[in-house]
């Protein structure tokens, strides 16, 4: 049966009509004129507004709430309490009410007129000063702490001493113990959690939770024999995703049991289920649409506090539809943020550059929970290590997925750190980072290759100089860094129906985020078909289409365009078995290339798709596609790496952007334009993490100081100098299918820049965002005052 | 935004009687970019907005005896644009066609601009002018990395966001301010006060009072430079910003004015700085004896030691550059009056 | 100028409004009227002239009339309503979007008699003498403007959120700068802010419309 899994296969390169061409996304039009409709701009007959009542303490306990002057008003049709009396607030700007009413204004004078009495408790926003004297944690561990240690692979023997040692706070269910099985935790590992105590942690007062250390090789004798050792002290802040769209919905009741809700989402066809929880109704009574999204990144998989409460304060109001958009300083404080990561590094090397020995002790914020530690060393395999983290419960606000989970602080630490040691030997990173790339199995091969043409685009042996060399009040510098990620493709299904007058449908439960999602499955489609991109019509976002993966982890396009192939591939072949007789042919035999079904070997016998499809009669081809599915079409793990070229103000302290290479491997590139694209926005975000974000809290009021966009800085058109964007195609990548993209790119840049504007200006400023203030402290040690620990 | 009544006066003798007499009732909309956030914020809740710009007579760049009047209405993307101006006060045209982004350069009032809020993110927050939480300053105990470096003796610690008022300062200019008993004229550097109490606000108007224009006397053979130490390309608030006019004696200089920018709770007029100037020739030395004159009496609030050195650095910067300038040409006597 | 008296008269507690929202604008008389301390009845008579001369509107709905994209539309609004929210909730024109609401990201931009503006910062009240133009006024699918076909051709979007006052933006800054340097791109497009990281294929897709709107 080897036919009927490889006739799924990607096409071979001089066989794609689309895939890997630079196409216009589909959608461009729409969004460009102003049509494309976000949630935001959905208007539904009769909509009510929401407005919130927020505390405006980091830590508090609600006392008293009293509606009864907002409910008399004229104009408000509902009042919901969300918080009530005697629940404990952890964090400023969280909801405790919600007011529906005729117009926004009238909702904003209601929530107004809502008195709430609180009890302020002690808050602790501090992640940035380091944890000191923390003896380490004998909380029983959580699934977050064990999979923190997954992802840092932690050996087993140290797994299974620490479970043994503390227990677990949580049940090992027979799907647990599969899902670790599938991602490969030891069979040991996981009869030690199956044999392990369960317990449940006592509530400490500290914010503090230092973790079990973990130790690879022999981190002892290699500092001892280490011909050098660089220590240093890397770190980056909790910033906000800040989507432009931001996270809300219009929901409304179709029937006492049905609700209908428009979301801003990364996930429509995962909602059903969430509602369906939160309201006691069937999952099956819930219907979900969104046809735009103004970005997620990571931050819009749920329906949120607000999806459930929008639903309820409808279902008040007689089921009337409400739209409840956070405000922007909302959407900042309580949307979710990226953990902070802090890390005191030594690392061990040979005078030659071999990297020996690792040693970290790192510490950060995910909110409330605390957090885990990012991957530590990232990428690069050091072979004896010691790391210990600490992490740190705030009031700051819930942590959410945000690009590529933990990578980016990951990577930063580790490649600023190995970046130290080439400067401390007076090595070029670049020889130093080829010298040691074995360490970067599996894929040091791609690194290296990666390596060499990143130098090339950005001249790095023309432009490179030792760290400090560059001459004059504004230097200049080089720095890189290498990443990786997984991005595998989720389970996806789609419907896919040919019918008779030639018309072709896909319906999906995805959404585009803006990635290219609709345009990659068209060139999928189409290409499979022999049709462009406008003959067919594709219909997403809408959970009453075949459910497929929330877009997440860059696991979308390799989700996607799997089932999108196999669909084409067996309503194509379908109709080729229709139509054989008519073109005295086997359906074997047929290829649809450029709007016709032809024979092979003898195009010249060929149909029009249309007259081929009128076969058809009255009976559509109607197929489903899956993922996974028959045909190897997807694989996991790219290499990427990022190359930057600053200038720095040794006076002003500023940092000025003149090249950002990123050079990036993603498998087979099925929508090449939108490709890139991903590739430029995620060194544009990096840019900007690098050198601007930071969301700032008062360590004395427990609240955000900058919940809006003049101080809560994105980077503009002329601060991100010239980006060249080169993803890796050819062999050794098409033949692993499409691999996520979205994640991958948005890694290196901070370390890269980082490393750059150390190289530049001769020392490293140890924490990001590289603003003028911290330049400048680095500069002159003493002259400083934000930027010591 | 709180509900408010709404009045749009064509007289500009009709706007006194129109605003409150105490600060907070009313408020004047101009551009109303900042009014409007403030307002969004509750930070300022006025019942009544006078609508100032159906006055005909506020919106014309006009020569008074020499001099360049600007009405109070005059958007910054005029003044940025006016040839007049970009001739006899290139260091105006330069700041105010700077300033901000293209689409508030659009609405922004030069009345307006002097008149905005402080963007201290403690005000902004919630808590005040002088956001003093329990008779505590939150700025002393809290982030201050963008307050005030100058005049820092409490209880303000904001900085002044206008980054034209230093380079109007520098040219001397004065204001032309209107109240219920007729008109009087105000050095601009007179015009901008430190509050003391959360009652006050930041310059010398009275709650019926406001800006009718904007006096800029000629400055023909003037050198004249800003500088602004900003971070990003794109709209952003600048660390510290510095205004510089030096009328020169052939190679010395013969008078300087040199005002700084987001230091203090006023723009900075240093004298020190100027004294240091006078009589001298501009080198990179002379220039930064003065720019380290300029902050010898500024101190840190605790985490905002940087923008002493930033101010040092706009302040040399400035004078460089405006030594550097060509000079300012002379007012054409037979012009005719506005390019409005 | 006299000192303000520290309390306000006895008799003169407000009454009660009668209007449903907020104050009325005889309370708010009152409220003016009792801290002014010497010249109290030429005050409230000067205050009442001119109030007469300029006429008050709000706090409640009054007839709003905007001229958008050459269309006359009318609609009852608070004073408080901006153009924007007028634009996106009462005219359903969405293509202007509401991001930060303050004046600063620039997603909300339109054309005001063909100058750019933040929406979010212009009162609805204070445009109706204006032509105001959004991006579907710009162009349509089948009919786009060269900037906006030009921000297609070179992918200068992701999630597209930022995208119709970018264009917008564009088409201001090509107005006034029909052959704009790399430079004065940068700050002529610097009061829009992307989050998706747009910025490269935008700065083609400005160079692209500049060819194709001389051409």
């Amino acid at each position: 049966m080897a036919d009927d899994t490889t006739k799924y296969g990607w096409p071979a390169a001089e066989q794609r009509s689309l895939i890997g061409k630079r196409i216009s996304r589909v959608d461009g039009p729409d969004k460009v004129s102003g049509r494309a409709k976000y949630t935001y701009d959905v208007h539904r007959p009769g909509m009510l507004f929401g407005k919130m009542v927020r505390s405006p303490y980091a830590h508090a306990k609600v006392v008293s709430i009293d509606t009864s002057a907002a409910e008399k008003m004229a104009g408000v049709k509902a009042v919901h309490i969300i918080q009530k009396e005697g629940s404990e607030i952890q964090w400023a700007g969280d909801d405790i009410v919600v007011v529906a009413a005729v117009d926004e204004p009238t909702a904003a004078d209601a929530a107004r007129a809502i008195k709430v009495e609180y009890q302020p408790l002690p808050h602790f926003v501090d992640d940035f000063s380091q944890p000191k004297g923390v003896a380490e944690s004998t909380d029983p561990l959580t699934q977050r702490d064990l999979f923190t240690m997954f992802n840092n692979d932690a050996p087993d023997e140290q797994v299974i001493a620490a479970v043994q040692k503390r227990g677990i706070a949580f049940q090992v269910s027979p799907e647990l113990a599969q899902r670790m099985k599938d991602n490969e935790v030891s069979d040991a590992v996981i009869k030690a959690l199956q044999a392990a105590p369960v317990k449940y942690a006592v509530a400490t007062s500290s914010p503090y939770k230092k973790e079990s250390e973990q130790v690879k090789g022999d981190p002892d004798a290699a500092f001892k024999e280490a011909e050098t050792v660089s220590e240093g002290i890397y770190g980056c802040p909790v910033i906000t995703h800040c989507c432009l769209e931001s996270h809300g919905s219009i929901a409304e009741w179709t029937d006492d049991d049905h609700l209908f809700s428009h979301i801003s989402t990364q996930n429509v066809s995962g909602l059903a289920g969430q509602y369906a929880q939160a309201l006691k109704i069937p999952e099956s009574n819930v219907h979900v649409h969104q046809d735009h999204i103004g970005g997620g990144f990571g931050s819009k998989f749920g329906i949120d506090r607000w999806g459930a409460y929008t639903a309820q304060v409808s279902k008040k109001a007689g089921g009337k539809p409400v739209r409840v958009m956070l405000e922007r300083d909302a959407e900042l404080q309580v949307a979710g943020c990226r953990p902070s990561a802090f890390a005191r590094v030594r690392v061990a090397a040979k005078k030659d550059g071999t990297l020996t020995g690792w040693q970290s002790d790192s510490w950060g914020t995910g909110g409330p929970g605390g957090g885990g530690a990012p991957p530590m060393p990232y990428v690069m395999a050091i072979p004896n290590q010691r790391k210990q983290h600490t992490a740190v419960a705030t009031n700051i606000g819930p942590a959410r997925a945000w690009r590529a989970p933990n990578h980016p602080q990951g990577c930063l630490i580790t490649m600023c750190a190995i970046e130290d040691v080439a400067a401390k030997l007076n090595m070029d990173p670049l020889e130093l980072m080829l010298k040691n790339i074995a360490l970067a199995a599996p894929r040091a091969d791609i690194y290296k290759e990666e390596l060499m043409i990143g130098a090339d685009l950005i001249g790095w042996k023309k432009n490179w100089q030792p760290r400090g060399k560059s001459s004059g009040v504004t230097k200049r510098g080089l720095g890189l860094a290498i990443h990786t990620w997984g991005g595998r493709g989720h389970d996806s299904n789609c419907s896919f129906t040919i019918h008779p007058t030639g018309a072709v449908e896909i319906k999906m439960g995805t959404q585009d985020l803006g990635v290219g999602t609709r345009t990659a499955i068209l060139i999928v489609a189409g290409d499979t078909l022999g049709l462009p991109l406008n003959a067919i019509d594709l219909k997403i976002g809408d959970n009453q289409y075949p459910s497929s993966g929330g877009s997440g982890g860059s696991t979308t396009i390799g989700g996607v365009s799997a089932s999108t192939r196999r669909g084409a591939v067996d309503a194509r072949d379908q109709l080729f078995a229709k139509v054989a007789g008519a073109l005295n042919a086997k359906p074997d035999d047929l290829e649809a290339v450029s709007g016709t079904i032809r024979v092979k070997l003898a195009p010249s016998r060929s149909m029009s798709w249309k007259d081929a499809c009128a076969r058809l009669g009255t009976q559509a081809i109607q197929v489903t596609g899956k993922n996974p599915g028959p045909g190897d079409l997807n694989s996991s793990g790219v290499g990427g790496v990022v190359m930057a070229d600053v200038s720095v103000d040794t006076e002003t302290g500023i940092v000025k952007m003149n090249k950002t290479v990123c050079v990036q491997d993603c498998g087979l590139v099925i929508s090449l334009k939108t490709a890139e694209s991903q590739v430029y926005g995620a060194m544009i975000m990096g840019i900007a993490s690098s050198l601007y974000e930071e969301k700032i809290m008062d360590l004395n009021t427990g609240r955000m100081l900058n919940p809006n966009m003049d101080f809560y800085r994105l980077a503009g058109i002329g601060d991100i100098g010239e980006l060249v964007v080169h993803m890796m195609t050819g062999k050794g990548y098409d033949e692993r299918g499409p691999i996520g993209l979205g994640e991958p790119p948005t890694v290196g840049p901070m370390a890269a820049i980082s490393n750059a504007v150390a190289n530049a200006i001769g020392v490293r400023v140890p924490f990001l965002p590289i603003t003028p203030d911290r330049v400048l402290a680095a500069l002159n040690p003493q002259g400083g005052s934000n930027a010591t620990v | 935004m709180r509900p408010f009544e709404y009045t749009s006066p064509t007289t500009a003798q009709q706007v006194p009687a129109l605003l409150g007499k105490s600060w907070g009732e009313v408020e004047i909309l101009a551009g109303g970019s900042d009014l409007l956030s403030l307002m969004k914020d509750d930070v300022t809740s006025p019942k009544r907005l006078v609508n100032i710009k159906q006055i005909a007579g506020l919106h014309a760049i006009a020569n008074e005896g020499g001099a360049l009047q600007l009405g109070t209405l005059v958007t910054l993307d005029r003044i940025g644009s006016a040839a007049q101006i970009q001739h006899q006060h290139p260091m105006l045209a330069s700041a105010a066609g700077d300033a901000a982004s293209p689409q508030i350069r659009n609405v922004a009032t030069i009345g307006g601009n002097l008149c905005q809020r402080p963007r201290c993110w403690y005000f902004r927050t919630g808590h005040g002018l002088l956001a003093q939480k329990d008779g505590k300053s939150l700025v002393l105990q809290g982030d201050n990395r963008y307050h005030a470096i100058l005049g820092n003796d409490g209880p303000a610690y904001f900085v002044s966001p206008s980054t034209i008022a230093p380079v109007l300062i520098a040219y001397n200019a004065k204001v032309r301010i209107m109240g219920p008993r007729g008109s009087r004229d105000l050095a601009l550097e007179k015009f901008f006060v430190i509050p003391k109490t959360e009652q006050e606000r930041e310059h010398d108007l009275q709650p019926d009072e406001f800006i009718t224009h904007v006096i800029v006397p000629p400055a023909p053979g003037v050198r004249a430079a800003h500088y602004e130490v900003r971070q990003k390309e794109a709209f952003d608030w600048p660390y510290a910003t510095a205004a510089v006019a030096l009328t020169m004696n052939g190679s010395t200089v013969q008078s300087a004015r040199v005002v700084m920018g987001h230091v203090a709770p006023i723009p900075w007029l240093s004298a020190e700085a100027a004294q240091a100037l006078q009589g001298k020739a501009v080198t990179p030395a002379t220039a930064d004896q003065a720019a380290q004159a300029a902050v010898a009496n500024a101190k840190s609030l605790g985490h905002n030691a940087h923008k002493i050195h930033l101010a040092r650095v706009a302040v040399k910067r400035a004078i460089l550059a405006a030594a550097g300038a060509p000079a300012h040409a002379a007012v054409e006597r037979n012009g005719h009056g506005g390019v409005a | 100028m006299d000192d303000l008296p520290d309390k306000p008269a006895k008799n003169d507690k407000p009454k009660k409004s009668k209007e449903t929202h907020g104050v009325s604008r005889r309370d708010f008389l009152k409220i003016s009227g009792v801290t002014a301390a010497v010249p109290l009845v030429s005050q409230v008579g000067a205050l009442a002239l001119a109030e007469e001369q300029a006429g008050i509107q709000g706090p409640g709905k009054v007839p709003v009339a905007l001229t958008v994209n050459g269309k006359k539309l009318n609609a009852q609004l608070e004073p408080r309503v901006t153009l924007l929210d007028a634009l996106r909730d009462q005219f359903e024109l969405t293509g202007a979007k509401r991001v930060c609401d303050r004046g600063t990201c620039g997603a909300c931009t339109v054309l005001m008699d063909g100058k750019a503006v933040y929406s979010c910062s212009v009162l609805a009240i204070d445009a109706q003498s204006h032509e105001i133009t959004t991006v579907e006024g710009l162009g349509e699918p089948g009919h786009l403007h060269p900037i906006q076909q030009a921000f297609v051709d070179n992918d200068a979007q992701q999630c597209g959120f930022c995208t119709p006052g970018f264009v917008v933006a564009t088409k201001a800054f090509l107005d006034r700068h029909p052959n704009p340097t790399p430079e004065q791109i940068k700050h002529g497009l610097g009061g829009n802010f992307c989050r998706c990281g747009t910025y490269a294929g935008m700065r083609v897709a400005v160079m692209q419309a500049t060819g194709k709107m001389k051409g």
